[in-house]
């Protein structure tokens, strides 16, 4: 029998605290990423090495895609989106490693990217706008839309957390499910795919919570032009 | 193997397959706008796929939440202890 994907598997307890696999895998990528990202920016200089043109392609990117989609100045979000997509990207394809199951094909990661997601909305809309600003484009075209704007808060952000759930989590259990029945490197041509998957779902998270933080800063923007002769 | 099991297989299957037809036909008909699109003006590719990959991740997620309940019918059921 197959184990559910919705239990995770404890490594070790920690007093009266049962860690899990995915907390695991999650701080090592966090290590990783946190690690390389200092020792790679430890002597940046003028004349960039190989390396340095690599991370500056890297980030200019990030930053295009910020530019192309939000239509903003990219320097304050990148930090957050950027982090995003490297944690993502990174969580779905730590499958490669042997052993280390993707902690984002557990409900509880994809839950917690969410919420950052959600806060960020919050922020960035309560920044640009005030909170004032920002709780009348709920008001948005007409006061009867108020119930439905808050609504539309949540679901999108649970929408978020279930779609990167699905996607990663049913890949890793068609490869179990096919490893069990067929066995040793039938599943390869699915784990391929699977990294396609993963890098795909990555950017589409990015993009939505780039287009979500995008919509809470332009409906002010909208508002004002609209009262403007 | 009670009925409540059974009948949970059942729905399971049936949430998944029929579930998977509409964002199917759906997606279809989105590739195909798409790639008419990019056709008839090649050099707004990178703008449409933009846009046809986030479209087609918002259909996908009706499947997707097909998948999530037929595995939550599966492995959660709160009718079997």
């Amino acid at each position: 029998m197959i184990s559910s994907p919705l239990n995770a598997k404890i490594v070790f307890t920690a007093g009266p605290i049962g860690v899990t696999e995915p907390v695991v895998v999650t701080w090592g990528l966090m290590a990783l990423l946190g690690l390389g990202g200092w020792l790679a920016t430890r002597s940046l200089s003028l004349r960039p090495s190989g390396l340095q043109t690599i991370i500056e392609m890297i980030v200019g990117t990030i930053e295009d895609q910020i530019r192309g989609t939000m239509r903003v100045t990219p320097a304050p979000y990148v930090a957050v989106i950027g982090t995003l997509f490297l944690f993502i990207l990174a969580a779905n394809w730590c499958s490669l490693v042997p052993g280390v199951e993707p902690p984002t094909a557990h409900i509880e990661t994809d839950a917690a990217l969410g919420l950052i997601v959600f806060f960020a909305i919050l922020y960035f809309g309560v920044r640009a706008q005030g909170l004032v600003g920002y709780l009348k484009t709920f008001a948005e075209p007409t006061f009867i839309m108020i119930p439905l704007n808050i609504v539309e808060t949540f679901t999108r952000t649970f929408s978020l957390i279930v779609r990167l759930f699905g996607n990663v989590m049913s890949g890793v259990f068609v490869v179990g499910i096919v490893l069990s029945l067929a066995g040793l490197l039938v599943p390869v041509p699915l784990m391929a795919l699977d990294l396609l998957t993963g890098a795909v779902q990555a950017y589409i998270f990015t993009v939505l919570a780039m287009v979500f933080i995008g919509s809470a800063l332009s409906e002010g923007r909208a508002l004002e032009k609209g009262k403007r002769p | 193997m009670n009925w409540i099991e059974i009948v949970s297989i059942f729905a399971a299957a049936m949430a998944v397959s029929f579930g998977a037809v509409g964002p199917a036909l759906g997606e279809g008909r989105a590739v195909a706008a798409a790639m008419d699109a990019i056709a008839r003006q090649p050099e707004a590719a990178g703008t449409i796929s933009r846009t046809l990959f986030v479209g087609l991740a918002m259909i996908e997620t009706m499947a997707i939440y097909c998948l999530v309940v037929a595995l939550l019918v599966l492995f959660a059921n709160p009718f079997i202890h």
